[in-house]
């Protein structure tokens, strides 16, 4: 033992450390919500963690925990995981920002991304998708798919990101259909398959004929397929296993060419502190297959829709828009702003109920 | 807001359906409880159970086949706890906790294949005449046949404690066992059975959520229910009547409080959220003022030779 630590300060004197350095391996550690078998959120990010073991083989090593709850257990797993030699850690939750922040500023050696929120530090970056833009495309099918006039949404927790898609979502379905009306549950968590069946059933029994929802699992797919008549999308993941019905299209999350840029910029040693928030037109989301279920017109309207998206000729929120309690928000032609996007905390005219605070 | 959306009886339907896991998780571990021993594996068994009844059924095709394996594997999980502490004498909430983590890791690898698969539907009964009946008709007589089992399951517990000589015997294991064992009774014989049924209700209540109430398989999906089980014995004071009440409370107000959601209702979402524990609890506090009926021997290590 003596004799190792000897010879590596010997060479570090003679200034071959740093050749023997850039042998190491780099470590990249990932922190889930989820199992990665949830088939929706973890399962994506898991899927990018493999693209950057494909990537670069060898030159990395990659470790993850998963099912971690939001809370003080997350700061002790990201402490783990940075005492264990990780250089980047990906933590992948909202829930995950001030554990995230705390465990950052006393590593400052590692380097920490956080996806979906808005804290950042000198180690820390912050990186999220723009699915409102696909929410934007999934409200206009909604929209024009329903005979009840009465969607449904299955909210996780009210954070703006998930107001942020019920807004999207709201806007182009009443756009293209003025009798619909959103009935939103409230599930807090992202992640109960049994919680998430049952609200599924629920608004199945009051009415709805679509479902959408920001939760992580397929039970809402699978209630929705055992009521028959009833369309859902996939989020987060395809959830191809229910197309054609009741799963008529999905949002994707695409992380792998993010990560697999921010793993070689710790390798290059060019890795700074970002804020990265991409949509449709980079690539971080897409719009999974818009199945048979969906009329041909509705399907071109809805990639028209998805186009404009794309290279930035059309944005999400486009005034006129006014707020829940008629306030005015956007003027006419006027887009909404990412830090009022950011931290998004009303509902647009027209929908009901309040936001849980 | 608008409760005339609420439709009454598809949401006293849907309660007991929300409630069955729950029940067969919390009926079994009041057996196990009776007998004197303290398993806090039941999430373990459950995910166990809820994992095998789902293999099983996806790779036959018959949902019953399914329920058959799932009770059976977690009796034969239930085994791992018995051989901790009957036979090693190993502390018996160590090895609950144990039996949990190991069956939450051990499902999620036999799990791996299974994700994104839709099992085969066991389908409602629906007896004639008397199923078509207004309100009564879908409340009672159109569910699926394991539901029934649940309630059947704890009139047969309630039946067998109270009036027969083998749940005396039984009873008598949990209050004292050096008695029992004085007596000739085998304790240990008799607690295994025990733990070996209890460790069967929880697999029926795992592949209750995995094969009728989701349907499908995903890592975690009891996602606590067997944790509520276990408070659920103590809350209902070890009576098998008050755990039914007790399920179908939970379940229910679990039920209604996204329903009220649904339709809009002003009370703030996190008091609907927080709803069905706080008012279990309560109403269950309330009913055991009538003294707890806890064994005597909970808890505690039997050895002959002591």
């Amino acid at each position: 033992m003596k004799f190792t630590t000897l010879l590596t300060s010997a060479a570090m004197a003679l200034g071959l450390a740093s050749g023997a350095m850039a042998e190491d391996k780099t470590k990249v550690g990932f922190v889930y919500v989820g199992p990665v078998g949830d088939g929706g959120w973890t399962y994506e990010h898991d899927k990018g963690r493999q693209a950057v073991e494909k990537e670069f083989g060898d030159k990395v090593e990659t470790v993850f925990v998963e099912s971690v709850p939001e809370g003080p257990d997350a700061e002790r797993v990201m402490t783990q995981m940075a005492l264990e030699g990780a250089d980047l850690i990906f933590t992948t939750s909202f829930g995950y920002m001030d554990p995230t922040i705390n465990v950052a500023k006393k590593f400052p050696n590692v380097k920490f991304e956080h996806a979906t929120g808005y804290k950042t530090a000198d180690n820390v970056s912050v990186y999220s998708a723009r699915f409102y833009e696909g929410r934007a495309v999934q409200g206009h099918i909604a929209g024009k798919m329903t005979k009840s006039n009465i969607i449904g949404y299955i909210g996780s927790y009210p954070i703006p990101e998930v107001i942020r898609g019920i807004n999207s979502a709201y806007i182009h379905a009443k756009k293209v259909n003025p009798d619909v009306e959103f009935k939103i549950v409230w599930a807090y968590t992202w992640f109960d398959p049994a919680k998430e069946a049952d609200a599924a059933t629920v608004l199945i029994e009051q009415g709805a004929d679509v479902i959408l929802q920001h939760t992580d699992s397929t039970a809402p797919q699978a209630a929705a397929q055992e009521a028959g008549n009833v369309i859902t999308f996939g989020q987060a993941s395809d959830m191809s296993e229910y197309a054609p019905l009741p799963r008529v299209s999905s949002i994707i999350d695409n992380w792998a060419p993010y990560y697999i840029a921010r793993t070689k910029a710790v390798m290059d040693g060019t890795w700074t502190s970002s804020n990265t928030w991409d949509g449709i037109g980079a690539g971080m989301v897409e719009i999974g297959e818009i199945s048979d279920a969906v009329p041909a017109d509705v399907k071109e309207e809805a990639l028209a829709l998805k186009a404009a998206l794309a290279d930035g000729s059309y944005h999400a929120f486009t005034g006129p828009l006014k707020k829940q309690d008629g306030s005015d928000w956007l003027a006419e032609g006027e887009t909404a702003d990412d830090g009022t996007l950011a931290g998004m905390n009303f509902y647009v005219e027209g929908l009901e109920g309040e936001i849980p605070q | 807001m608008d409760l005339g959306q609420i439709n009454p009886v598809l949401l006293v339907a849907s309660l007991m359906v929300a409630a069955t896991p729950l029940l067969l998780a919390a009926i079994g571990e009041l057996v196990v409880e009776k007998a004197g021993v303290l398993n806090l594996g039941v999430e373990g068994m459950m995910i166990v159970g809820a994992i095998s009844g789902f293999a099983i059924s996806v790779e036959t095709g018959s949902p019953w086949l399914g329920f058959v394996a799932a009770a059976i594997g977690g009796a034969v999980l239930s085994l791992l706890f018995v051989l901790l502490t009957q036979f090693a004498l190993a502390n018996q909430v160590a090895s609950g906790l144990a039996l949990t983590l190991f069956g939450l890791g051990f499902s999620a690898l036999i799990g791996q294949s299974y994700v994104g698969i839709k099992p085969p539907s066991m389908g409602d009964i629906h007896i004639p005449l008397i199923s078509d009946i207004p309100v009564v008709g879908p409340i009672l007589f159109q569910h699926d046949p394991v539901l029934y089992l649940g309630i059947a399951i704890t009139a047969a517990v309630w039946a067998v404690l109270k009036f027969t000589r083998v749940g005396l015997i039984l009873r008598a294991v949990g209050e004292n066992h050096d008695a029992a064992h004085a007596l000739g009774y085998k304790v240990i014989k008799i607690r295994i059975l025990a733990i070996m049924f209890g460790g069967a209700c929880a697999g029926l209540g795992g592949a209750y959520i995995s094969l009728i109430r989701v349907p499908q398989w995903t890592e975690g999906m009891t996602a606590g229910v067997g944790w509520i089980a276990l408070a659920l014995v103590v809350f209902a004071s070890w009576k098998p009547w008050r755990v039914l009440l007790g399920a179908y409370l939970f379940g229910g107000i679990t039920v209604l409080q996204l329903n009220l959601q649904a339709a809009g209702v002003a009370i703030p979402v996190e008091y609907l959220a927080m709803s069905p524990y706080i008012i279990t609890i309560l109403v269950l506090v309330i009913l055991s003022a009538d003294k707890s009926s806890a064994p005597a021997s909970l808890g505690r290590i039997f050895h002959a030779s002591h």
